[in-house]
């Protein structure tokens, strides 16, 4: 892979972010960017602080102090709803799909920051409505043969077993044709071959999409493997940021994180 | 085929017409319920308001003249001769989107993340707002609404059932409403509509999203506030079908509201999340109530039409709380 082609200019940064809840510190003064292009990690210990700075990027947590800008512009404090239409998708730690909506509408409903017309056109589904409809749907299908579920498209996702929900959650975001693709643990419970086919699809998304992706996982080796640069978080601040070589021989890193890990 | 068999089969088409009449405002609850988790006790009210509203541009009445009159001590009821049906049915849809807007601007917004009971309070709140601003609105009197819909007794039917009667018997062919036949034929193309339109649209499935999932459903860009602004559109649309009906039946009057009670032993038994459960928990509280009425109310006194259908729903909760259609509480453990 040619590293240097791939990876573009500053996509997002965020500079010193501090976010408390009450007296909890989440997180102190972080500062890192993701360049266009590159598959970023963030790693921790349990508790330090990755999923609060995904909650950040997204718009779910407002932070005490600090900026993100995005594209080159600081973004004003925003709704996730906001940011979500300005090109940024996520998947949870937590799966968070439309449990009673089959694999197929979860994906449609991905789409709908993309979708303009209005509500009485809608109703009656004629005219720009319906090429819309059929416009997507074709986008839609398209991500469905590319994740290899089309066995599964017309089922509730509350019925699929986790690792394809997993796999139905990245689908809706890749829906929504995001700039950047934020994902909370995608790997997490999954056994080796899930893992693997979940690690591929994120490369291969990387690659023929050319989306910016910025992960959080707990399987060191997977995420070495993965990523171009790494964050480390541990207890809110920033422990080490660099490419995975740097990572992996940083001293820090290795007493707080990587050093427990003995059996691996 | 004897009377006694006819009156029956009589009694259950009535049965099912009325029922049709609950299903439609039971259908308003359904709709809040299933995107927002409210139970919005104000259902009844706000079809009662929307019919008020309704006759109100239709008859050209000055909206708060009472007020109006005795604030400034003129003399004004009317400014014309009224409007237009469709033109008065287009303005009152306006103004329960305009409430819709103003209720998630004023209320619903500082709402968010509260608990259900205490959104329950609030729409007991709305509802008992609703009826005062109507009541000054457009005045407390009783009023007739004529939306051009029939009504009446269906003669075609009694030529019809004349001749099923056994030979001597004195029998003189069914009796069913036309305006109740309308509403029927009304509802059914309300909810393949809404169906439609949930199922086929981004909107829809907007609404859908909402209801399965807050935090998803922000998260691929829907706004929970336009969403809860749709949703009560929605419900004021239902609830003007509703006023309407109800209205063309039994005049415009502020008993309306209560039908809204009539609704909470239909939701209990067709679910509180199931369109199709509303319609069919109506059907069989119209056809319960009325046949037992039929059958046995005579030997008790009569007047069981009253309770009947609360009585079904408290032994429907004993066997199965969810109601025939609602979505199974299964907690996963």
């Amino acid at each position: 892979m040619d590293q240097d082609n791939r990876i573009g200019d500053t996509l997002l940064e965020v500079k010193n972010i501090s976010l408390s809840f009450g007296g909890v510190k989440a997180l102190t003064d972080i500062s890192f960017d993701i360049k266009e292009g590159e598959i970023r990690a963030i790693i921790g210990p349990n508790g330090a602080g990755k999923s609060s700075m995904l909650n950040v990027i997204n718009g779910f947590y407002h932070p005490q102090e600090g900026e993100v800008w995005f594209r080159g512009k600081k973004r004003e404090s925003m709704k996730p709803y906001q940011v979500a239409r300005q090109g940024v998708a996520r998947t949870f730690q937590n799966i968070a799909l439309f449990k009673g909506m089959s694999t197929l509408d979860n994906l449609m409903t991905g789409c709908i920051t993309h979708m303009k017309t209005n509500i009485f056109l809608q109703a009656i589904w004629k005219g720009p409505a319906e090429r819309e409809e059929l416009e997507f749907r074709e986008r839609v299908e398209h991500i469905i043969d590319f994740l290899g579920i089309q066995a599964i498209r017309k089922t509730p996702v509350g019925r699929l077993p986790y690792g394809m929900q997993k796999r139905v959650e990245l689908g809706r975001a890749l829906a929504a044709q995001p700039k950047l693709l934020l994902l909370d643990e995608p790997m997490a419970g999954m056994n080796l071959e899930e893992k693997e086919d979940m690690s591929r699809f994120i490369l291969d998304v990387n690659d023929e999409f050319g989306t910016t992706i910025t992960l959080i996982e707990h399987d060191i080796g997977v995420v070495m493997d993965l990523s171009d640069r790494i964050v480390v978080l541990d207890y809110g601040c920033k422990l080490a940021d660099g490419t995975p070589d740097v990572v992996r021989n940083d001293q820090a890193v290795i007493d707080a994180y990587l050093g427990v890990s003995h059996d691996d | 085929m004897s009377p006694l068999f006819l009156n029956a089969l009589e009694v259950i088409l009535n049965g099912l017409m009325a029922g049709i009449m609950y299903s439609l405002v039971a259908l308003g609850f359904v709709l809040i319920f299933k995107a927002s988790g409210i139970f919005n006790y104000a259902q009844g009210v706000m079809a009662l308001f929307a019919a008020l509203t309704l006759v109100g541009f239709q008859t050209g009445q000055v909206p708060f003249a009472h007020l109006i009159n005795a604030m400034f001590g003129t003399e004004i009821h009317h400014w014309g001769s009224g409007m237009n049906t469709f033109l008065a049915i287009i303005l009152t849809m306006i103004v329960m989107i305009i409430f819709a807007w103003l209720l998630e601007k004023i209320v619903l917004k500082h709402m968010v993340n509260q608990a259900p009971i205490i959104l329950f309070m609030t729409t007991i709140g709305l509802a008992y707002f609703m009826e005062g601003f109507g009541d000054l609105m457009w005045g407390a009197d009783i009023k007739t609404m004529d939306v051009g819909l029939p009504s009446g007794g269906s003669l075609w039917l009694e030529d019809f059932t004349k001749g099923w009667a056994a030979e001597g018997t004195e029998y003189y062919g069914m009796y069913i409403d036309v305006l109740d036949v309308w509403a029927a034929g009304i509802a059914i193309l309300l909810v393949i509509a809404l169906t439609l339109f949930s199922q086929y649209t981004k909107t829809g499935r907007a609404l859908r999203a909402v209801a399965d999932d807050h935090q998803a459903a922000l998260t691929v860009g829907i706004s929970l506030r336009t969403i809860w602004i749709i949703v009560w559109s929605l419900a004021g649309f239902v609830a003007l079908v509703a006023g309407i009906m109800w209205g063309s039946k039994s005049g415009v009057q502020f008993s309306l509201s209560l039908i809204a009670l009539k609704a909470l032993p239909v939701l209990i038994l067709g679910g509180f999340t199931s369109i199709p459960g509303a319609i069919i928990g109506g059907l069989i509280i119209g056809v319960g109530e009325k046949l037992f009425e039929f059958s046995i109310g005579g030997m008790i006194g009569g007047a069981t039409e009253n309770w009947f259908a609360y009585v079904l729903a408290l032994a429907f909760l004993m066997f199965r709380p969810q109601g025939l259609f609602g979505e199974k509480i299964i907690e996963r453990v």
